[in-house]
């Protein structure tokens, strides 16, 4: 069964045509990422699928349940949380406050979540005093992801968690976002634009150019093409 | 020395009211950016639903002590928070997303609105009350001067240290509170939090309205005429007092009240009762040009 699906997805801001009919799947347990260059339009495919901005056409599903004009609040109730881009974490709020209301809206006692949170990043329990605003990019991108498990989604979407970090902390990050899916079966669609790492991360991958599909493929099967060697390894 | 405590005696009591009503420009400009400019007018809606509570409590004779006083103000405070609620329902929400102008110009019309409402409902003469809280004690006496606290004062100093306490831990320990400030720091976050913003601005404004409705009940206590249009000089005056605190600023908003209210009493007292309007307002003109952010305010960070 799919537990997402977009299906011949249109969508944008303003006059800007960001997604012109993307249709992609995720399978529960699977790690998903979607490269692409800069300005490819894969954030928006992440916010969209949010309701925000919302689809002109297509339709999106999630665990077979049309979301394609549910209001953004309501879609996050249902299951699935999100890492923005820009980490977007609340400057004048403690990181525990932080953590805690990501686990609002599940309406569930928030103490055991935090407690497994800490356990995951231990460096945001030894900031769970200080406000998020001061944070380090690194443990912004904690507190991001922290923040998105809170509500123990069944499907998390990332968005360029690396973007900006050092190599070490980039690789302890994918490394957290392996275990939770190898330990929790927890299932992942990550954005990346360090295809590299992204692949070798992910079960599958979706290629994004200027708003469309052009290549899906396993992670190995993708790193191989020479395509995306040239056009999003060269560099790394 | 003498009159000088006597005036900050009042100064602080009409300080508080001012407080109260700066708060709920202050929480609305917080999370939707907007001015509310129908706010002071929410704050007369309050004054009138506690004068005809109290009218009523009057004549069914049962107007007697503290725990009438309580009533009155736990009426007062549902009816105008239904006013609040509805005001955001009918004139911003259908304008969000719309241009920035759009709610203020909606806001204005609805302060005409409610003010012709009121004065159409309740007739354009000023309505007066007699003193329900009379009397009051001697704090001391140099010559033939004595310094008083009326009862009334310390009626409307300690219900509005109460109300702002319990408001306080609203903001700052519930979870409410909580999606309250992520609705201000990042409104697109905390939907993508599946907070339900639109319930919480909705909330923000209930809550506003009903700290003003405390305001205007203690206004109503304090001086016992109001009218129709008591709304407007209250509600620019708390305007100012929210913008000297720094505009976004809760603890700003009260501190920018008690300001407010000392500067005018002590210029009515020392130099002239006639211009403490220009008074106040020339601190707004000063403030808006020297310090844009105010005493507690932040520097506005252009979002991206």
């Amino acid at each position: 069964m799919t537990m997402l699906h977009l299906d011949n997805v249109t969508a944008g801001y303003g006059a800007v045509q960001a997604l012109k009919g993307v249709s992609i799947e995720v399978h529960p347990g699977e790690i998903v990422t979607l490269i692409g260059a800069n300005g490819a339009g894969k954030s928006t495919l992440l916010m969209t699928l949010c309701g925000d901005p919302r689809a002109r056409s297509g339709r999106i599903s999630f665990e077979g349940r049309d979301i394609t004009q549910m209001p953004t609040h309501e879609i996050m109730q249902l299951g699935l949380a999100q890492a923005p881009e820009g980490r977007r974490i609340f400057p004048r709020m403690t990181v525990r406050e932080n953590l805690l209301i990501g686990a609002q809206v599940a309406g569930h006692d928030p103490a055991p979540e935090l407690e497994r949170v800490f356990a995951i990043f231990p460096r945001l329990h030894e900031r769970q005093a200080q406000r998020g605003g001061t944070l380090s990019g690194g443990e912004q991108q904690m507190l991001a992801i922290g923040r998105a498990l809170m509500s123990r989604p069944r499907l998390l979407l990332l968005d360029e968690p690396s973007l900006g970090l050092a190599p070490l902390i980039v690789r302890m990050i994918f490394d957290t976002i392996r275990r939770l899916n190898q330990e929790e079966g927890l299932t992942v669609l990550l954005v990346e634009q360090n295809a590299n790492q992204a692949l070798r991360l992910a079960h599958r991958g979706y290629v994004l150019v200027t708003g469309q599909i052009t290549m899906a493929g396993t992670g190995a099967e993708l790193l191989a093409r020479p395509e995306v060697r040239e056009a999003y390894l060269g560099g790394h | 020395m003498a009159y000088a405590l006597q005036q900050l005696i009042n100064g602080v009591a009409l300080g508080m009211i001012y407080g109260l009503i700066a708060v709920g420009y202050t929480m609305v400009y917080g999370i939707i950016g907007m001015i509310n400019f129908a706010h002071g007018d929410i704050f007369m809606v309050g004054a009138f639903v506690a004068l005809i509570t109290i009218v009523l409590l009057l004549s069914g004779g049962i107007m007697e002590g503290p725990g009438a006083i309580m009533l009155v103000l736990l009426v007062s405070m549902c009816v105008t928070a239904l006013y609040g609620w509805t005001v955001e329902r009918v004139a911003y929400r259908p304008l969000r997303g719309s241009f920035r102008l759009a709610p203020l110009i909606s806001a204005i019309g609805m302060s005409i609105v409610l003010q012709n409402y009121v004065q159409v409902a309740q007739g354009a003469r000023v309505k007066p009350l007699e003193p329900i809280v009379p009397g009051g004690f001697t704090v001391m006496t140099e010559g033939t001067f004595v310094v008083q606290v009326s009862w009334m004062q310390l009626v409307i100093v300690l219900v509005t240290l109460a109300v702002l306490a319990v408001f306080t831990w609203l903001v700052t320990r519930t979870a409410l509170g909580r999606s309250m400030r992520a609705c201000e720091q990042d409104r697109r976050m905390a939907q993508l939090l599946g907070i339900n913003t639109d319930r919480v601005i909705s909330i923000t404004f209930v809550i506003g309205a009903a700290l003003a409705s405390v305001a205007g009940m203690m206004y109503l206590l304090r001086y016992g005429v109001i009218d129709f249009y008591i709304g407007f000089l209250a509600g620019v005056k708390a305007f100012t007092a929210a913008v000297l605190g720094g505009i976004g600023s809760l603890p700003g908003a009260v501190l920018g009240g008690l300001l407010i209210g000392l500067i005018e009493t002590f210029w009515s007292a020392y130099f002239s009762v006639a211009y403490k309007d220009v008074a106040t307002f020339a601190i707004l003109a000063i403030v808006l040009i020297f310090m844009p952010t105010g005493l507690l305010g932040r520097a506005e960070v252009e979002k991206v």
